[in-house]
């Protein structure tokens, strides 16, 4: 007895003994190496969005070609990231930033976080992505934010797929539509400004009201919304309609057939710009961040890593796009400051309406 | 708080002095990386253009959405937290008090809730209540119901290790001779054992409610937008509309709230909080017999229904590939997804949230240490009591307090050298310790707690001084659970995610965040690799947390 109790006591602290070394061996202390001022002046730091994503080979030529090395922060969605850049203006935390969408554009600009520069990469046709007239955001890439439709799901059922914002609030259609809350997901607060540009101040709301009559679910996120309760992907949920993104569908490809669609005549434009933050402390560098943001190279990498469309028409898109995932011809749009304006007004009013 | 402390050592100088020594470090930590950021981030709504400004009180306080919202936090919390301790107990019994084989491996899987990224857990669930799930006939989906669920799914482990780490210590004799007395068990239960417990179901109910009332991901995953409690209102004040006046006057409703919360707990605990006779685990517990039927159907329930059935429902979907079932998601963990949606393979993150785990583990450790033993010391002046146990609730609060208020008060803090945000890797671990030390007190203290006071008064009479007294007295006792408090602490560092986020470099991401990302992308192989590297977290935790529980520190005194 007495032996096995001193067995299991070395054995105890041997255990304990491996974990106290595996421990130090572990650590992540010690790594953080201070760096010098000349690595200062070679590095340049990009802040972006969570959703941002770049070709290793794309960024490393960048890095060759330059000498520069590219640190990047990431700190939450399009939101967080303007708000947390507003916060920080006396010490920012990086030289470029990516990223701000035009439904937070006009916050940037009102805080005076950005500096103006105009790039020589920026084509003749950017003209009707620009905000106002300082340069001080130039737009990389945008998307439509639609309906998506599990066709296979309608063929099925014989019924027709709906086409437009009207039709989802046809009877027809009860209970197979689900979407996002435009208060904590950014294609949420999209289709919102979409309903608000397609109905006018005094008729979204009630359109709102006979969504809700005509059930309309609404989920926290888009991973929710797509994975769990939209029948036309993985997660084969029960509604076969879906808040996603014009650009989905290929994703959604099999044997060469797609099994969804984006309803073109619900979708809303999002436009993603980039900048050169104010204060920051390589300037020069941001600019050269701007400028790859915009070349070629980066521009065709667009599609396959973040599934937005790229500025540039001279972008090569992917074989699949140019069949699966066509843009709206008439978005809805509108005027970011517009938007600024009435975020928070139209959240709340369409909280009243829909969750009660 | 500190001054009075201080002058007190001054005029009884000895081991009050070495306390009060010991209790500096831990609060300047806890001032540096939460009082300082929260206090920098609610000034900016109440300070406008040099003057103060209280007006925004007045006027969310007067809205009628500002209450509903509330009333909905405390009826959510206070359900979550009543079923998870209803629940929780049988299962401290049966996991921690009856031996079989193979607990071990169900202990550590009932932690596994406890790290998995909301997001996953959403899907999870949320495929199981949907319409056509398996659970899709209770039409629970979007319910209150359906958040309470999952708020015990979450914390159900809380009160489990909480419970079961005092429980498992506690001498058996008293029990037995009430049944000897004739008592029924259940009598013997209730007016013997029950009481014994009390001081560690209160930690883990104010830990749970605390959880429960800052719930995020789970609230609005589950039930949906009209679900909204206080925290989510903060972040969508702060993160959506920077209303940084509406926030500051939420976060400071938070603050009251949660500390009327902890007040309520620590008067509660002081009150049944007495010492006991402990004795090593393994001579209390015992075979599984027939009078553990009921607390054992209990646990199979609870562990099959709403811990196995939504993990299984995870598992099953990261085998699921394109082409059918196979290994696919795993093989593909060593690689960064298709389109590289990753900046790191899925192998290089969990080894870089092991890595952090580790640094936050030995710092929440550390300090979680010298706490207890300050909180442990029994004063007879109702003033040093009383302060002692506002010691110990201060430490409770990170637990209350939104992690987006934290977040976003280290941008406006902590942005210069040495503590510089934007350079510094080392923020990582110190924000999850911030988070983890109150689970490291709320383990430990009621062991240390339930020492007589009186065997340190001998030691101290026999001439030793502080430090031997703690060695000799304190630390054979603290070295024997301290294996439950490094695996909690360990398993907040691997899930935690909102600070995480929010301080990550994107090269070098944590398993939680490459998760989150892969399931913010379209196309089944993203949603399947996302759910084979929740797998790999939920299975290092089972590992870890399997290994921790082995670990004791061997001391002269281990067999008192």
């Amino acid at each position: 007895m007495h032996r096995h109790i001193d067995n299991r006591r070395t054995r105890v602290t041997a255990i304990a003994g491996v974990t106290a070394l595996a421990m130090s061996a572990c650590s992540t202390l010690g790594d953080d190496s201070q760096s010098s001022p000349e690595e200062v002046s070679s590095t340049v730091v990009l802040l972006t969005h969570d959703s941002f994503a770049v070709s290793d080979d794309v960024l490393a030529d960048f890095e060759e070609r330059t000498g520069l090395t590219v640190k990047r922060r990431a700190p939450g969605d399009s939101g967080a990231l303007v708000n947390q850049m507003v916060l920080t203006k006396d010490a920012p935390l990086g030289d470029a930033v990516y990223g701000i969408d035009n439904t937070f554009a006009s916050r940037a600009l009102d805080a005076d976080i950005l500096a103006p520069y105009e790039s020589p990469e920026i084509g003749q046709d950017a003209d009707r992505f620009a905000v106002d007239d300082t340069d001080r955001l130039s737009a990389i890439d945008y998307s439509d934010v639609c309906i998506n439709a599990d066709t296979e799901w309608f063929a099925e059922q014989d019924l027709a797929v709906p086409r437009t914002l009207t039709d989802l609030a046809d009877p027809a259609y009860e209970d197979l539509l689900v979407v996002t809350n435009p208060a904590t997901s950014s294609p949420g607060l999209a289709f919102l400004v979409a309903t608000v540009d397609a109905f006018g101040d005094g008729g979204w709301s009630d359109y709102w009201g006979q969504l809700r009559d005509n059930g309309v679910k609404v989920v926290d996120g888009w991973s929710d919304a797509y994975f769990v309760d939209f029948s036309g992907s993985e997660g084969e949920g029960p509604r076969p309609l879906v808040l996603s993104y014009a650009s989905s569908p290929p994703s959604e490809v099999r044997q060469g057939e797609a099994s969804t669609q984006a309803l073109l005549d619900t979708c809303f434009r999002q436009v993603e710009y980039a900048g050169v933050v104010a204060g920051g402390q390589n300037p020069e560098g941001a600019e050269q961040l701007i400028d790859f943001l915009l070349s070629q190279e980066f521009q065709e990498d667009v599609p396959g890593q973040m599934y937005v469309y790229p500025v540039s028409p001279q972008a090569q898109l992917p074989p699949q796009w140019e069949r699966f995932a066509p843009l709206a011809e008439d978005p809805y749009e509108m005027s970011t400051q517009e938007i600024d304006a009435n975020r928070e007004a139209w959240i709340q009013e369409w909280t009243e309406v829909v969750v009660g | 708080m500190t001054v009075a402390l201080r002058t007190r050592a001054a005029s009884r100088v000895g081991p009050t002095a070495a306390v009060v020594l010991v209790g500096l470090v831990p609060l300047a930590f806890l001032a540096v990386f939460f009082g300082w950021p929260v206090a920098a981030i609610v000034a900016r709504g109440v300070v406008a253009d040099g003057t103060l400004d209280l007006s925004g009180f007045t006027e969310v306080l007067a809205r009628e959405r500002t209450w509903e919202v509330v009333g909905r936090t405390l009826a959510q919390a206070s359900a979550g937290t009543a079923l998870a301790v209803l629940l929780g107990m049988p299962g401290a019994y049966v996991l921690y008090r009856c031996r079989f084989p193979g607990r071990g491996a169900v202990r550590a899987f009932v932690t596994v809730p406890f790290v998995l990224p909301t997001v996953v857990v959403g899907v999870a669930f949320r495929g199981l209540l949907v319409e056509g799930g398996w659970w899709g006939f209770l039409g629970l989906d979007g319910t209150f119901t359906a958040v309470v669920a999952a708020l015990v799914f979450f914390n159900y482990c809380v009160v489990v290790r909480t419970v079961g780490a005092l429980w498992s210590r506690l001498d058996p004799r008293a029990e037995q001779a009430a049944r000897a007395l004739g008592a029924s068990p259940l009598r013997a239960f209730w007016s013997v054992t029950l009481p014994s417990l009390a001081p560690a179901i209160a930690s883990a109910a104010s830990i749970v409610f605390l959880f429960c009332a800052t719930a995020f991901g789970t609230v609005l995953v589950l039930g949906g937008p009209g679900y909204g409690t206080v925290e989510t209102e903060i972040y969508q004040q702060t993160v959506t509309f920077l209303d940084l006046r509406t926030a500051a006057v939420l976060s400071v409703l938070q603050l009251l709230v949660v500390t009327g919360c902890l007040l309520a707990a620590a008067v509660s605990r002081r009150r049944r909080e007495s010492a006991l006779r402990l004795q090593s685990e393994s001579t209390v517990d015992h075979r599984l017999r027939r009078g553990d039927l009921p607390a054992m159907a209990v646990t199979v329930a609870v562990v099959l229904g709403l811990l196995v059935a939504p993990l299984v429902s995870l598992v099953a979907g990261s085998l699921r590939t394109a082409d059918g079932w196979g290994w696919g998601n795993y093989t593909a963990l060593s690689t960064t997804g298709s389109h590289d949606a990753l900046e790191a393979t899925v192998w290089e993150a969990a080894l870089n949230s092991v890595r952090i785990a580790v640094d936050a583990t030995l710092i929440a450790v550390t300090i979680g240490v010298l706490i207890c033993i300050v909180c442990s010391r029994r004063p007879r002046r109702p003033a040093a009591r009383r302060t002692l146990s506002a010691f110990d609730a201060l430490f409770m609060l990170p637990l209350g307090v939104s992690a987006v208020t934290v977040g976003f008060g280290f941008l406006l803090t902590l942005n210069r050298p040495p503590l510089d945000l934007r350079s510094s890797v080392v923020l990582i671990p110190i924000a999850q310790a911030v988070v983890a030390i109150p689970l490291v007190i709320r383990t430990l203290l009621p062991v240390l707690r339930a020492i007589d006071e009186r065997q340190r008064e001998v030691a101290g009479v026999l001439g030793a001084g502080p430090a031997r007294v703690f060695a000799a007295v304190d630390l054979p006792v603290l070295g024997r659970s301290l294996g439950l408090a490094v695996g909690f602490a360990f398993a907040v560092s691997l899930g935690e995610f909102g600070a995480t986020s929010f301080l990550s470099q994107p090269d070098r991401p944590t398993l939680p965040v490459v998760i989150v990302r892969l399931i913010g992308r379209p196309g089944v192989d993203n949603l399947g690799m996302a759910l084979a590297a929740s797998v790999v977290l939920a299975a290092t935790t089972v590992v870890v947390i399997g290994l921790a529980e082995r670990f004791r520190i061997q001391t002269a005194g281990a067999d008192l």
